[in-house]
């Protein structure tokens, strides 16, 4: 497959501070390629540079085949970006705002109409399409902000931290539509401080923390070295008392752990036999309503790789406010 | 055709939201209308003074209406980040800036008539030289707005914009012969004077509505123009250093 964005050796320091340090990556045509760290990790000045908006100290950028070292604008026609705040024009209403960046990128008046009707309807902002963007919720000036973003259709986009401040069905929908966007085709790079978001949504992932790079992967890839334990997870509609030592003393190969309202971890190093542990606990007076495999998730591998807690990063980002 | 296509848009949105508003248009009648009237009183009233008012009032109606709200709106924009959706956009830097500062440009052209209209009222303007008169009021218009991009680039705060604005903008009033010829002004200043764009293109407008001019009109506009040129070039490689950070 052909690289869309090729990154070397890109660097970029603010006064003391050294935002971005020497990371290289590439994305593949058609990748949706995620972009994941706390706060401060660099992530927003990474999409600058790729964008045109910041200069890079050192290191080389190749955007759609063009070498914008040196040329930080030069690919922007094949660009689209969804910046982590809201930017778009206060004065103006909704669908002027979109039929004003479509006409940014050259598209006449009857088909920039026609487009900024269709995306209205696409975020559900129909009926807020005349009314000044200045007064929108934070939820509708994302969406309008992500619309404005691919007025255009473009090849490459770029969506920086996209569900951050939005309620719970938006971001539903929006994901929906990323997923859309990358099976048309075109190439997407996502930064975000979702795990989750990160998991259901990339095809690779880049770990970044501190301005460096520290795992690119695919999911399957980051997620399989932890799954060397084999993890099992039990309910029971009832609870039974001292269930963790009666478990153990009848299975000394296994871990236990009862995690409360009935739910029963089991570990062990060889693949667990459900059967018998699912009619001991019959035995024991037990109603065992669900067994389960446990796979281990992103956001383990991402504890595990980095050190950092993703639930801090999470709350962190929310008291911050993240986008607008 | 797509660069037309944005560029017309960016400088339509700007005139939309910016200089067609109610207030500035009024601010635009109001201001030359002011001074006018300010000089007219003060010069004790002889209607033949009109004629050596007018080139003043024309030149502080462009420089009051272009200078700061071109500063103010690109910081305006700067700070609420709408500006990078500019900057994002696949068109040259050069073009993205006349397109911006176009609608000003415009405005500045527009608000230099209005005394002109008002004149005509008043005296008989049948002897202005109009051939000089337009290109001066027009490199006068545009000498005022990169001014306004040369601060908007300089600053990082609206007030700032302002403030600055007026650094420039009221020193010039009483610096490039507006109302009081350069040649009386003490010998130390006459070096800022003709330092000072406003300076090259007070003297056409002199010149055209009442023939007092000190240099030929060519070379006023020669250097009018050099200094347009000049502040375009310094703004755009400032903004290059300054924006794209
Ligand atoms: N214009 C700037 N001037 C000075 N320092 C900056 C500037 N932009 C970014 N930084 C610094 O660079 C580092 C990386 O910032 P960046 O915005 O890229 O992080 P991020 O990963 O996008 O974080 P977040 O998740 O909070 O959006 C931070 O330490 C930040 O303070
Ligand atoms: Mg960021």
């Amino acid at each position: 497959m052909i690289d869309t964005i090729a990154v070397a050796g890109l660097r970029k320091c603010f006064a003391e501070v050294e935002a971005v340090s020497e990371i290289s990556f590439s994305v593949r045509q058609g990748e949706l390629f995620g972009f994941l760290g706390p706060n401060g990790a660099g992530k927003t000045t990474t999409i600058n540079m790729l964008t045109g908006l910041a200069r890079p100290d050192s290191g080389t950028i190749c955007i759609g085949g063009i070498d914008c070292t040196g040329k930080p604008r030069a690919a922007q026609y094949l660009v689209g970006v969804v910046p982590d705040e809201s930017n778009l024009y206060p004065e103006l209403t909704g669908f002027d705002n979109l039929c004003f960046c479509a006409a940014l990128h050259g598209l006449r008046k009857a088909e920039r109409q026609a487009r900024a009707r269709e995306l209205i309807d696409i975020f559900d902002l129909t009926k807020a399409a005349h009314r000044k963007f200045g007064g929108y919720s934070r939820g509708m000036k994302r969406r309008l902000t992500i619309a404005a973003g691919i007025i255009h259709k473009p090849e490459i986009l770029f969506l920086d931290e996209p569900t951050t401040g939005i309620d719970v069905a938006s971001a539903r929908q929006l994901r929906h539509l990323i997923a859309d966007l990358h099976r048309a085709g075109t190439t997407i790079f996502l930064t975000t401080h979702y795990i989750e978001e990160a998991e259901r949504l990339c095809d690779r992932i880049a770990f970044i923390v501190s301005g460096r790079i520290v795992r690119i992967d695919t999911v399957d890839n980051l997620v399989q070295p932890m799954q060397v334990k084999n993890v099992v997870q039990l309910t029971c509609e009832n609870a039974l008392t001292d269930i963790e030592a009666r478990l153990s003393e009848s299975f000394p190969d296994l871990k236990f752990n009862d995690i409360g309202k009935g739910l029963i971890r089991v570990e062990g190093d060889a693949p667990i036999r459900v059967g018998p542990l699912v009619r001991f606990l019959e035995d024991q007076g037990g109603e065992v309503s669900e067994a389960r495999r446990m796979r281990p998730s992103l956001e383990d591998v991402f504890v595990r790789i980095t050190g950092i807690e993703a639930d801090a990063m999470r709350k962190e980002k929310e008291k911050a406010g993240g986008g607008q | 055709m797509k660069l037309w296509i944005a560029f017309w848009n960016i400088l339509h949105k700007d005139m939309r939201t910016y200089y067609l508003k109610p207030p500035n248009i009024s601010w635009g009648l109001i201001f030359p209308l002011a001074w006018t009237g300010m000089f007219f009183i003060k010069s004790g009233s002889a209607l033949g003074s009109i004629q050596t008012l007018l080139p003043g009032v024309v030149a502080i109606s462009i420089l009051f209406g272009t200078t700061s709200m071109l500063a103010v709106t690109v910081t305006f924009e700067k700070k609420n980040r709408s500006f990078e959706r500019l900057l994002l956009a696949p068109i040259p830097l050069e073009v993205l800036m006349l397109a911006k500062t176009g609608g000003a440009i415009l405005f500045g052209v527009a608000n230099a008539f209005v005394p002109v209209v008002m004149a005509v009222f008043l005296i008989d303007l049948s002897q202005v030289a109009w051939g000089a008169f337009i290109p001066a009021v027009f490199l006068i218009a545009v000498a005022s707005t990169f001014l306004g991009l040369f601060i908007a680039v300089a600053v990082s705060e609206v007030f700032e914009a302002q403030t600055f604005s007026n650094f420039f903008r009221f020193p010039m009033i009483f610096l490039c012969g507006l109302f009081f010829p350069v040649e009386k002004l003490p010998v130390f200043l006459k070096p800022i004077s003709y330092a000072l764009p406003l300076t090259y293109g007070a003297d056409v407008l002199h010149g055209a509505v009442h023939g007092g001019h000190a240099m030929p009109f060519s070379l006023d506009l020669a250097l009018l123009s050099a200094f347009c040129v000049g502040l375009f070039v310094v703004s755009l490689h400032n903004i290059r250093r300054r924006w794209i950070v």
